[in-house]
């Protein structure tokens, strides 16, 4: 029950940047040349013009700007998205279809990028300014400095050309008809190397921010006191360094969510993941503005709910935080 | 004086400072050594880098000259990156200066904008403003600024809150200056070294994001930007791979000398941080 109040104050407190996002969005979205019914009639190839104005009528285009957008948000309230241009579907369909793509891509790099920027992050700290050190951050600042897409490419070109171990894209064997495990180890087996490329970037973020906490974090006096205690080195780097230097990292976490979701449009571009990113491409270029104003909220409701769920681990990190702050 | 040797201390920024210079080097350049418009016909396509003498690193899969791209893609890459990061700080340190310094009101207001633009993915609404503007060299390049200020503008803040309220500005206060001349002459002064310093990460993210613009053909088609040969040559990657490589690793080091570059400036610029 805690954790529902909590979740509800949290998603209040995020209300005003999200009614800032998406009024602003609307309004962005006015400037952009022709509307929904231009679109529609181009699709069908044009229409005679008591047709478009029944048309512009039906979906109340003739009413001024203020009170569309109030129609808008109020709809939104309702989490009615709106009809896709382009998919002939509700825009809330298309999204909840294309969902789980990202969660999993999103999900299964965040856990490789924490995994292995941990860990490289705590051997360069303990060889501080030796060679292990200086390999561990070079390696970090050419992953950052790499462009994800062209990682993708190359990936693509080494791995699936050229030594032909993983597939080249797609989300899982079409029409191999698998079903159960068998289904889910074709999808991890297509999932390896788009992971492997959107983790590459926060893998070098985590790694440096990392390291950092670390070497300060040792300088604390409660480390010199848990050593004069007489506790073993390792103890003492995962009992009370290692927690302490967490706190950083996990911050970044909730700061980078929406960097990994915009990286996640053009790794799944890259993949031919169906997913929310390629989703996004997709009505980009086929000016679907809808679906786009559909993505951009879905978005930020994911970006807030991992802000909420960072929150809550920093609290159990750290007991001196309180999560209901 | 002092700053220079600090700064020469670190091998590694030095080698990123003659990396950066490198790509100065090759954006200058690029008239003189490739006068020839570089998204012209040059020759024969794909041919392989060195197997050609006139064409050092080959030609792409319309027949145009790699080598030529890349020195007018290193020209490319850094005016938009450098006006994009321009404009981000720009709007950073006004909307940061005006929160930090006022307070109240005024900084509830203009900290839910930021936060507004800090919960949109910002390659999405990246996305968002070439879907309603259009993709040309401009509007991409003012896009790029307008999604990259809130982190400037939350350092800018925390600086000011910091020192609004040291003897100096009280001094200034006592004197009657006016409030703009505070923000402006007295206290920007002192909060400008640590954007400095940060302008180099977002300068390397603005270089990023217009390469990945670039690469989804959503950036200007008609100039040669790095991003746009990697994604032409994505077609041909299972044979012709170099197309796309080449590229990369132009965006690579550039990005790789503006952190390195970065970093060692933030060394000399805190000297305590280097005992670490």
């Amino acid at each position: 029950m805690k954790f529902f109040s909590l979740a509800l104050r949290r998603f209040t407190a995020a209300l005003p940047a999200l009614f800032i996002i998406l009024s602003g969005l609307f309004l962005l979205l006015q400037l952009a040349p022709g509307d929904t019914v231009d679109a529609l009639v181009a699709q069908v190839g044009g229409g005679d013009p008591t047709m478009i104005e029944e048309l512009r009528k039906y979906y109340a285009l003739d009413q001024s700007t203020s009170t569309r957008l109030g129609d808008y948000l109020w709809r939104l309230v309702h989490l009615d998205l709106g009809q896709s241009a382009i998919y002939a579907k509700p825009v809330a369909e298309v999204i909840i279809e294309r969902l789980p793509a990202t969660l999993l891509l999103m999900g299964s790099a965040l856990a490789l990028a924490i995994f292995f920027g941990m860990t490289l992050g705590i051997l360069a700290a303990r060889r501080v300014n030796r060679w292990p050190d200086s390999l561990i951050s070079t390696l970090g600042l050419v992953c950052y400095a790499m462009p994800s897409f062209w990682f993708g490419l190359m990936g693509i070109f080494v791995f699936a050309v050229w030594l032909a171990w993983l597939p080249a894209g797609g989300f899982g064997t079409v029409g191999a008809g698998l079903t159960g495990v068998a289904k889910w180890l074709d999808i991890v087996w297509y999932l390896v190397l788009p992971t492997v490329t959107l983790a590459l970037m926060f893998l070098a973020v985590y790694l440096r921010i990392m390291r950092a906490s670390m070497l300060e974090v040792m300088t604390l006096d409660f480390v010199r006191t848990a050593r004069a205690k007489g506790l073993s080195a390792n103890r003492v780097l995962v009992r009370h360094v290692l927690r302490n230097a967490l706190l950083p990292l996990v911050t970044l976490i909730g700061l980078q969510a929406g960097t990994m979701l915009g990286g996640s449009v053009v790794i799944e571009t890259v993949f031919a993941l169906p997913g929310l990113g390629r989703l996004a491409y997709e009505s980009v270029v086929q000016r679907d503005l809808n679906t786009l104003l559909g993505i951009v909220f879905v978005s930020a409701l994911l970006v807030i709910a991992i802000n909420f769920i960072v929150d809550l681990l920093y609290a159990r990190l750290d007991p001196r935080i309180n999560a209901s702050h | 004086m002092r700053f220079l040797r600090d700064y020469a201390h670190s091998p590694v920024a030095v080698f990123g400072l003659v990396l950066l210079v490198l790509v100065i080097f090759m954006a200058l350049s690029a008239g003189f050594f490739f006068p020839k418009n570089p998204l012209g016909l040059a020759g024969r396509p794909l041919q392989w880098p060195l197997s050609n003498p006139a064409f050092l690193f080959g030609t792409d899969h319309t027949g145009r000259d790699i080598a030529a791209q890349i020195f007018h893609g290193a020209r490319v890459s850094l005016v938009i990156g450098l006006i994009a990061t321009a404009i981000a700080i720009l709007i950073g340190i006004l909307i940061g200066a005006l929160s930090g310094y006022y307070g109240g009101v005024l900084d509830d207001v203009l900290m839910r904008i930021t936060e507004a633009f800090q919960i949109l993915p910002n390659f999405l609404l990246l996305l968002v403003f070439v879907a309603v503007f259009g993709s040309e060299f401009q509007t991409v390049t003012v896009a790029i600024g307008v999604v990259s200020w809130p982190p400037v503008a939350r350092l800018t803040r925390a600086e000011f809150l910091s020192l609004r309220n040291r003897e100096f500005v009280q001094a200034g206060r006592t004197l009657g200056m006016s409030d703009a001349r505070l923000i402006f002459r007295e206290i920007l002064p002192n909060a400008l070294p640590s954007v400095v310093v940060y302008s180099s990460v977002i300068l390397a993210i603005a270089i990023l994001l217009e390469s990945a613009l670039a690469f989804l053909n959503l950036s200007d088609p008609n100039i040669p930007s790095w991003g746009n040969l990697i994604g032409g040559g994505r077609n041909v990657l299972r044979v012709e791979w170099y197309i796309s490589a080449i590229p990369g690793v132009a965006i690579l080091l550039t990005v790789l000398a503006v952190s390195l570059v970065g970093q060692g400036l933030n060394d000399a610029l805190n000297p305590r941080l280097q005992k670490q």
